[in-house]
């Protein structure tokens, strides 16, 4: 009766290698009335991801409210704002995810509301962004929320930054009016350390440059949105010399030691009576049988004897696949446990420097007592001090004592237990974490490290430091 | 002021190379991570399996995560009494297959004993709520998880991947949970449980490429086959006990397949000569309709159908 299973998972075995499309992650993002919803809906419809049934309900809505114009009468906006409230109001309450694939690649769209009391939204879409497309009207140039996206989508580190400068039918296709806000829009990626900024006129409402490069903008001879989209790197992806760009880390979700319950075939169950194997998804690097591994806490050393992906026995293994690392040496290691390549953690603290994206309406007092998840572990900590707040008109960093929803600061927090803490900007998975209320459950805030405390215990090797003792 | 010229916006050939795992691999590794997940943060999981395509799925998904140790939690159907008999048995064979426990709530039981009423309309899809909510009480269930899809409606593409529910199971779009990195929040209080979907992020063509790449079988009815049906709310629906035709819908025998199957009440089949799962993947490939808006009628009655039942405690 077991049979089937093991027979369909090993199936899939030739599958694994097997060459397919690409997956590729964007959020897009903009104030109120850009044209967002607008951008998405011609997005989907020129790159025929709308399908016949959608388009004829959005049809018959846009001309109920008497929709009409150059988009040939449709209101896009009605294609992704799913809730009764939203179309009621003409506004987007929600991050709505989209699909949709072109030859070239699949697509997941996080489409992030822009009113300022749901930037958390435009957070949520960020963090697993592999681009993030902001967007601008043209006739208003960069405003308030641009520059509080711009921070945001800076401070969590999106690998690909896309202006599209929307409305540019407006300006009547004007070469000199898109100079002066791309101009701008540099001015401002520039003070906030983006190192690299892709620009592009469009108009969502017309076409213009969104699939198809536009003849009306003859002044831009860049790619089209969407070869853009088509054509950017991955997060996941390696350098230019074939190697992961971050060192391996596995943060262990699960520990698997079936203890003879297995489903695999009778004659071969004895060989898996002692199995035990530590289940997680790669969270970054890679990792080959043989790699000598340390795993925190504990500081223990081992070597990888195994990778199992679902019965299949890999070579190696890297990020983002979930698999269940098997090691040589008997090991305490727990769910919350990171197994990690040797020489390669930062030692262990108690403290910890971070910048906070405050998210809940409730505001955040110093001396908080919260939740923190790093990971796969979870544990208390104190938000023992907020030393700053980052001013979104100057973008500096002012004197606060406190936090409000929406506000991005700099706090000081102890952990209950040691952690190998590490830098976001070293390690996009591991330096990131959800402050969560003990009580509610409600998520507080979205954190990233920005620099570890004084190490407890020395580390596994790497930097100053590791020598020091409690 | 003027702008540094555009050299610095060419689409850049070389990193080309890099990409290692394919669009399949990495959203089942995102599942994998998700049912992982679930079941180490909560106390009593379950599986809402219906024998269906996408729960299919989910159940394969959570064999490869917890591989080679049996699957760690039970299966829940909501069954409404107009499922399609060749889908309860193939239900049934599959959760005998992969040893793990099935738990029935029948619609049929409430509407014997007045808990529920007949719908005017005879479709039995929103009736599903109360047994379901009584189902995940009964069994003290902390998780549930779905094979819901983002792209299958507007209001489900508004969904956290981790859905938090209060204790009379209703959602509330407006005050969800940021989801952040992959970094699932999965605390609750008391009486709340929280919906989980693993393959929130797959498309139908992904749910299709998925069972062919991995060999799933399912019901018969997926595939081209020939039935009596009728023509009505621009559907085919099959001709049986509890769908009969009316006097003047003539009844025919075509070849069709179901994109979906749910209750025969509410539920149509496509014109289709797709009889394996490669045609499927074909078929869905170059389809102009989505599959709810092809054979879902309950889902046509408004444009937010299913928000309005979600908000009830659908999942």
């Amino acid at each position: 009766m077991t049979l089937t299973i093991e027979t369909q998972i090993l199936a899939s075995e030739a599958a694994v290698a097997a060459p397919e499309g690409t997956l590729f992650r964007f959020a897009t993002a903009g104030s109120v009335d850009d044209g967002k919803s607008t951008l998405v809906g011609r997005l989907l419809h020129d790159s025929k991801a709308i399908l016949a049934d959608q388009l004829e309900a959005v049809t018959r809505t846009s001309t109920e409210r008497g929709f009409g114009g150059e988009s040939g009468g449709i209101d896009f906006a009605l294609l992704t704002d799913g809730l009764r409230a939203e179309r009621e109001q003409g506004i987007t309450i929600d991050v709505a995810y989209r699909y949709f694939a072109t030859p070239a690649r699949s697509f997941i769209l996080a489409d992030c509301p822009g009113h300022v009391q749901y930037t958390r939204n435009m957070v949520t879409g960020a963090t697993t962004a592999d681009a993030v497309i902001m967007l601008i009207d043209a006739r208003k140039g960069v405003l308030e929320q641009t520059r509080r996206h711009l921070s945001v989508v800076a401070l969590l580190r999106v690998p690909h930054v896309i202006v599209a400068v929307n409305k540019i039918d407006l300006l009547d296709y004007d070469e000199a009016a898109y100079r002066e806000v791309e101009a701008s829009v540099r001015l401002v990626t520039a003070e906030l350390g983006i190192a690299e900024v892709l620009v592009i006129p469009v108009s969502a409402l017309v076409g213009d440059n969104v699939v198809d490069r536009s003849e009306r903008t003859p002044w831009y001879n860049g790619p089209s949105l969407l070869e853009l989209l088509e054509t950017l790197t991955v997060i996941d992806d390696l350098d230019e010399r074939g190697q992961a760009t971050e060192a391996f880390r596995l943060p262990v979700q699960l520990v698997l030691r079936p203890q003879g319950a297995v489903v695999v075939a009778p004659e071969l169950s004895d060989s898996y009576r002692d199995y035990r194997a530590y289940a997680g998804q790669v969270a970054s690097g890679s990792i080959k049988v043989g790699d000598t591994v340390s795993v925190e806490p504990g500081g223990g050393t081992s070597t990888v004897t195994g990778i199992d992906f679902a019965g299949v026995a890999l070579d190696e293994a890297f990020a983002p696949q979930s698999i269940a690392l098997r090691l040589a040496d008997d090991l305490d290691v727990a769910r919350g446990a990171v197994i990690a390549a040797v020489d390669t953690l930062p030692p262990i603290t108690r403290t910890l420097e971070a910048d906070l994206f405050w998210l809940d309406p409730r505001p955040l007092a110093p001396g908080a007592r919260v939740l923190v998840k790093f990971g796969t572990t979870v544990m208390q900590a104190l938000i023992s001090e907020v030393t700053g707040r980052l001013d979104l008109t100057t973008l500096a960093v002012e004197p606060a004592r406190t936090l409000a929803v929406n506000d991005i600061g700099q706090a000081s927090i102890r952990l209950s237990r040691d952690l190998p803490v590490e830098r976001y900007s070293q390690n996009r998975r591991s330096g990131a974490f959800l402050v969560i209320h003990p009580q509610d459950g409600a998520t507080l805030a979205a954190g990233i490290v920005t620099a570890p405390g004084e190490p407890t215990r020395g580390g596994d090797g790497s930097g100053a430091g590791s020598e020091v003792s409690p | 002021m003027r702008a540094p010229p555009m050299t610095t916006l060419q689409v850049s050939a070389a990193p080309q190379t890099a990409h290692r795992l394919s669009e399949l691999d990495v959203l089942e590794s995102e599942a994998i991570h998700i049912i992982r997940e679930v079941v180490a943060e909560f106390e009593r999981p379950v599986l809402l399996f219906s024998g269906g395509k996408d729960s299919v799925v989910v159940l394969h998904l959570a064999a490869k995560a917890f591989w080679p140790g049996r699957i760690p939690f039970s299966l829940l159907h909501v069954d409404t009494g107009h499922n399609f008999p060749e889908v309860l048995e193939f239900r049934d064979k599959t959760v005998a297959a992969h040893g793990v426990r099935l738990t029935v709530a029948k619609v049929e039981d409430y509407i014997a004993d007045g808990r529920l009423a007949e719908r005017a309309d005879g479709t039995r899809n929103p009736l599903q709520t109360l047994p379901l909510l009584d189902a995940i009480a009964a069994g003290r269930h902390d998780a549930v998880f779905g094979g819901a899809r983002r792209d299958e409606d507007k209001a489900r593409a508004k969904e956290r991947i981790l859905s938090l529910r209060d204790e009379f199971g209703q959602w509330d779009p407006r005050n969800q949970r940021p989801e952040l990195w992959n970094l699932y929040n999965g605390r609750h209080t008391v009486g709340q449980h929280v919906r989980a979907f693993p393959i929130s992020n797959w498309t139908e063509l992904n749910v299709w490429r998925y069972i062919e790449r991995e060999n799933i079988e399912l019901p018969p009815l997926y595939y081209a086959h020939e039935r009596e049906v009728y023509r009505r709310d621009d559907m085919w629906r099959a001709v049986s006990p509890v769908s009969p035709a009316r006097a003047d819908e003539p009844i025919e025998l075509r070849t069709v397949r179901y994109r979906t199957v749910g209750d025969m009440s509410c539920t149509g089949a496509v014109d289709s000569a797709a009889a394996s799962v490669a045609d499927v993947v074909r078929e869905v490939g170059v389809s102009t309709i989505t599959e709810r808006g092809a054979t879902r009628a309950d889902d046509r009655i408004s444009e937010a159908a299913m928000e309005d039942r979600k908000k009830e405690g659908y999942f």
